[in-house]
């Protein structure tokens, strides 16, 4: 007989345990209803933050369960004996089973104040757009200076808020009762200086003091500290913890915690049999967890439970480890943090130059490790974490010490939890890879290891190298080695012909995944034209004859439009061209113009007209740099702060004609409204007051992904330093045809290594990056120019050898919409 | 008893106007075809048009080899062409047509039947 199971709450654990009884419910014993309070579906709050730099509702939203919904209407009341809840609509549901998980609810000190204009919490997608609209009304208001913001509280999501409120324009002071910044995660030591790191001009911190009282002054607030400072702010964000949404519990009799929280035992079930409690309402031994990690594993429980299982919650193995960047600061805690065990030893590498901060706490007998604090770099969280509980394989100071013991992942047992989040051992995943798992994704979809917040999936790749899983990166037969191996060989010896290179490092004549690799190769590397002795050969199709191949054999052109941006002189060349040669146009994407329908023997004549009318190769048929989009700017935009046209231009000169592993492609916003949609490209730059941000490894394509913001507030000089030395270090590193995202992604360390290397300069190749591009800007030659001026490189572009200019005859035209287009093309075979 | 199969020699190039792995298209009354010189000087001559695509195009696509075969890949789709028999590797159940070539006198000659 089907039941019925209602579930409260619609957040992200209301979400797993309704995914997780659909998972094992293969007799439909359960029929689900979920009701939530928030209007919207459910959403990853965890990621609540990546909100504000783009990520929409729809990257957020959790997959669709295919269960009953009811939202936007809350629950008013339980009754425990009939057994039904009724919504403050009036609508009624019945339960066998009913699963509170109804979160929590922002903690709002009572000031006086507290409830003015422009106070806002920080814990829904609907506060969020609260906050951006009151963030844009003080922006767009004409007083000078900077807009300010107070933010109450200084722990984690205080630190979200102040970000976010950066972000938005604003400059935030954050104020935190405690002594130091996030004092659940980190101690003392930590904390000082996760303080220096973060703070800066436009992010103020003031710990132990508290926010007394707010006061509304001439259409702004003013946050009366209780040191007797008053701080101006455009917009209160109060982020000063949260506490168990226990009210429905309460009102119908079921016993809370001391602290709030619904009671549960260990199989997460309140004092009413019927009546369940996940996630952050659940008091497990009378306390609550503010971590979606215990949640899920509460969720997996009651689900478990639900279908007869016997799965128990254990408080003691709840763990609270953290591993979050706050705020461009790596900062993570694992186990017994504060060192609360009898007796516990703590061991501390303090490195204030480095800006780092590691803390072990070991037991009595420095034998077993108990827990830890890591700021600044946290890059060994993984396999310590793994360890807590585990005797220690070496000196607990040389695993913290910089240059000290480096632990593999191997020096894990079975039983280490390698993704908390999911609780999936290392023993789990090792089976997983034996059994056929053979890369991260395959790893993800069979173990659910790394899907949560990421943070283990370098161990992952640890294991994989570990299990001797080896994914070729051979470019093709020609060569075992991969392009980046390839690139180091051409750039070390000195070879710059096809012919040398695949006689001495590889075999055969080549095909059309190496060859067009390797001229991508030489051309990065500034060896004149690309049509230069045999590298001609070397070139696909639309390389050879420097124009896009369309699918009736003729070819597209497309001048160079810097940022768009263009006279009406040149928009009339462009316009006679077209019409004198027969040629569709359209507008691209890329903010320029398309000419479609050029026979091989007519471009030449075509770029004679170009060329002499200032035009250059647009390299639209190049895995090189596309455009460089930009919107108006400041020049005319009521709301553009920075020249955002002219960075464009500037940029889109500096890196034009350069050959890359891919094409990439560039937007420059002139303020956060990003009209130039810069975080959908390679690299994108959106103004801000001061300077520009700078987001790399955007792009549209097959799998769309958004850039993520590498650094922010640069001036312009800084800024163009950085991108020279992404694009060389792109270059050089990237396999073939491997775009700006997918490079990054498969970078052990991802983009924060990516960071270390050509921000920090970690590897100090940064001014090797710089000078490769500053030679690549010194070299640049029109291509276009260089073949009009070369007699045998013009002799390429007929239609026949024996009939120079006599037309493709299978060359045929229709007029659509008054343009030509192409006519009596077979269906495509594929 | 052999059939003489009657071939007409039609002059195309010098040889020197074709660079070593690079095609050339030539036209031969309606016939389009794609020349090819290899690395060794051997030329190849296989129907231009891309039985994939329609389009008469193979003679700009990528010349290499593929487990030795010498091969021409179609600049449209990428699927590669033996040169000498003018099967495709990728289906070989498609095919171009081939053409004999010569070269006389430093000139180059295809025969059209």
């Amino acid at each position: 007989m089907t039941k019925d199971l209602l579930v409260v709450g619609n957040g992200m654990v209301g979400h797993r345990l309704v995914q997780a009884v659909r998972d094992r419910d293969t007799a439909d014993t359960w029929r689900i209803t979920v009701i939530g309070e928030e209007t919207r579906a459910a959403y990853d709050r965890v990621a609540l933050s990546s909100y504000v730099d783009g990520v929409s509702e729809e990257e957020l939203t959790l997959p669709e369960l295919g269960v009953t919904q009811h939202f936007g209407d809350p629950v008013v009341h339980i009754d425990r004996n009939a057994h039904t809840v009724s919504t403050a609509a009036g609508l009624e549901f019945h339960y066998d089973a009913l699963v509170l998980a109804t979160g929590s609810v922002p903690f709002v000190p009572p000031v006086p104040g507290k409830d003015l204009p422009n106070c806002f919490v920080y814990r829904t997608l609907d506060d969020l757009d609260a906050i951006t609209a009151a963030a844009a009304g003080a922006m767009a208001s004409g007083r000078p200076g900077r807009r300010s913001a107070v933010v109450v509280g200084g722990g984690l999501l205080g630190l979200e808020a102040a970000r976010a409120l950066r972000l938005l324009g604003l400059s935030p002071q954050v104020v935190e009762i405690a002594p130091r910044l996030m004092p659940v995660q980190v101690d003392e030591g930590g904390g000082a200086l996760l303080r220096r790191l973060v703070e800066t001009e436009d992010l103020q911190v003031r710990c132990g003091v508290s926010v007394t009282g707010i006061t509304e002054d001439r259409g702004r607030l003013v946050a009366g500290l209780s040191d007797g400072v008053e701080l101006d702010a455009d917009v209160v964000v109060f982020s000063a913890g949260i506490r168990p949404a226990d009210g429905l519990a309460r009102a119908t009799g079921l016993a809370v915690g001391e602290r709030g929280g619904v009671l549960v035992d260990d199989r997460c079930r309140t004092r009413d049999e019927a009546i369940w409690a996940v996630g952050e309402v659940a008091a497990l031994e009378g306390r609550t967890y503010g971590l979606v990690a215990p949640g899920y594993a509460m969720a997996e429980v009651v689900a478990d439970r639900l279908l007869g299982g016997r799965a128990t919650m254990v408080a003691a193995e709840i763990d609270m480890s953290t591993q979050l960047k706050m705020l461009g600061v790596d900062v993570a805690s694992f186990g017994d943090a504060h060192a609360t065990t009898q007796n516990a030893l703590e061991v501390v590498v303090n490195d204030p130059v480095a800006g780092t901060y590691a803390k072990l706490v070991v037991s009595d007998d420095a034998r077993t490790l108990l827990g830890g604090v890591l700021v600044g770099d946290a890059s060994k969280y993984g396999t310590l974490r793994a360890l807590v509980g585990q005797p220690l394989p070496a000196d607990p100071v040389a695993l913290i010490a910089p240059g000290g013991v480096d632990l593999g992942a191997d020096a894990l047992p079975d039983s280490a939890q390698i993704c908390t989040c999911n609780a999936v051992t290392k023993g789990a995943i090792c089976s997983a890879i034996d059994g056929g798992a053979h890369d991260v994704p395959a790893i993800k979809a069979c173990t659910r290891a790394g899907t949560s917040c990421g943070s283990c999936v370098p161990t992952l790749k640890k294991l994989l190298a570990q299990q001797g899983v080896v994914v070729s990166k051979a470019v093709c037969e020609h060569f075992d080695q991969s392009r980046a191996e390839l690139f180091e060989i051409v750039a070390g010896t000195g070879i710059r012909t096809f012919s040398e290179l695949v006689a001495r490092y590889g075999r055969g004549r080549g095909c059309d995944l190496c060859k067009p690799a390797v001229a991508s190769i030489l051309a990065s590397l500034g060896t004149g034209h690309v049509h230069d002795g045999e590298q001609a050969t070397l070139q696909d199709t639309n390389d050879h004859f420097l124009a896009n191949l369309q699918r009736n054999g003729t070819y597209s052109v497309v001048p160079r439009i810097p940022g768009g941006e263009i006279t009406p002189e040149g928009l009339i060349t462009i316009g006679e061209v077209a019409r004198d040669f027969g040629l569709y146009t359209k507008i691209t994407g890329g903010q320029r113009i398309d000419m479609f329908g050029a026979r091989v023997e007519q471009l030449p004549a075509i770029w004679r007209r170009l060329v002499d009318a200032g035009f250059e190769s647009g390299h639209a048929y190049g895995k090189s740099l596309r455009t460089v989009k930009s919107c108006v700017g400041s020049t005319w935009c009521r709301y553009g702060v920075q020249d955002s046209v002219g960075l464009a231009v500037a940029l889109e000169l500096r890196y034009r004609g350069l050959r890359a592993p891919h094409k990439f492609k560039s937007g420059v916003s002139g303020c956060a409204r990003e009209c130039a949609e810069a975080r959908s490209k390679d690299f994108g730059i959106i103004a801000t007051d001061i300077g520009w941000n700078l987001y790399v490894g955007g792009n549209g394509g097959f799998t769309p992904r958004h850039a993520e913001l590498l650094a922010s507030d640069l001036d312009t000089e800084t800024l163009v330093k950085i991108i020279d030395r992404f694009l060389m270090f792109y270059i050089r590193s990237a396999d073939r045809l491997q775009r700006t995202a997918a490079w990054i992604e498969a970078m052990d360390g991802g983009l924060d290594h990516l960071r270390a290397v050509i921000v920090d300069d970690s590897l100090g190749i940064c001014a090797d990056l710089e000078a490769a591009m500053d030679a690549h800007v010194g070299n640049y030659a029109d291509e276009w120019r260089g073949v009009l001026e070369d007699e045998e490189k013009l002799s390429r572009f007929v239609s026949f050898v024996n009939a120079p200019d006599t037309p493709d005859p299978m060359v045929r035209t229709r007029r659509e919409r008054g343009q030509p287009v192409p006519v009596g093309m077979p269906e495509v075979r594929r | 008893m052999t059939v003489e199969l009657q071939v007409a020699w039609t002059t195309v190039c010098p040889f020197d106007r074709l660079q070593p792995e690079r095609g050339v298209a030539a036209l031969l009354g309606e016939v389009q075809v794609a020349l090819v010189r290899t690395l060794d000087g051997t030329v190849h001559a296989i129907g231009n048009v891309d039985p994939f695509s329609g389009a008469a195009v193979l003679s700009r696509g990528i010349v290499g080899d593929r487990g030795g075969v010498p091969t021409i890949a179609s600049p449209v789709y990428k699927q590669a062409f033996d040169l000498r028999t003018g099967v495709c590797l990728d289906d070989p159940d498609v095919s171009v047509p081939t053409y004999p070539v010569r070269v006389t006198d430093g000139a180059v000659e295809v025969g059209l039947p």
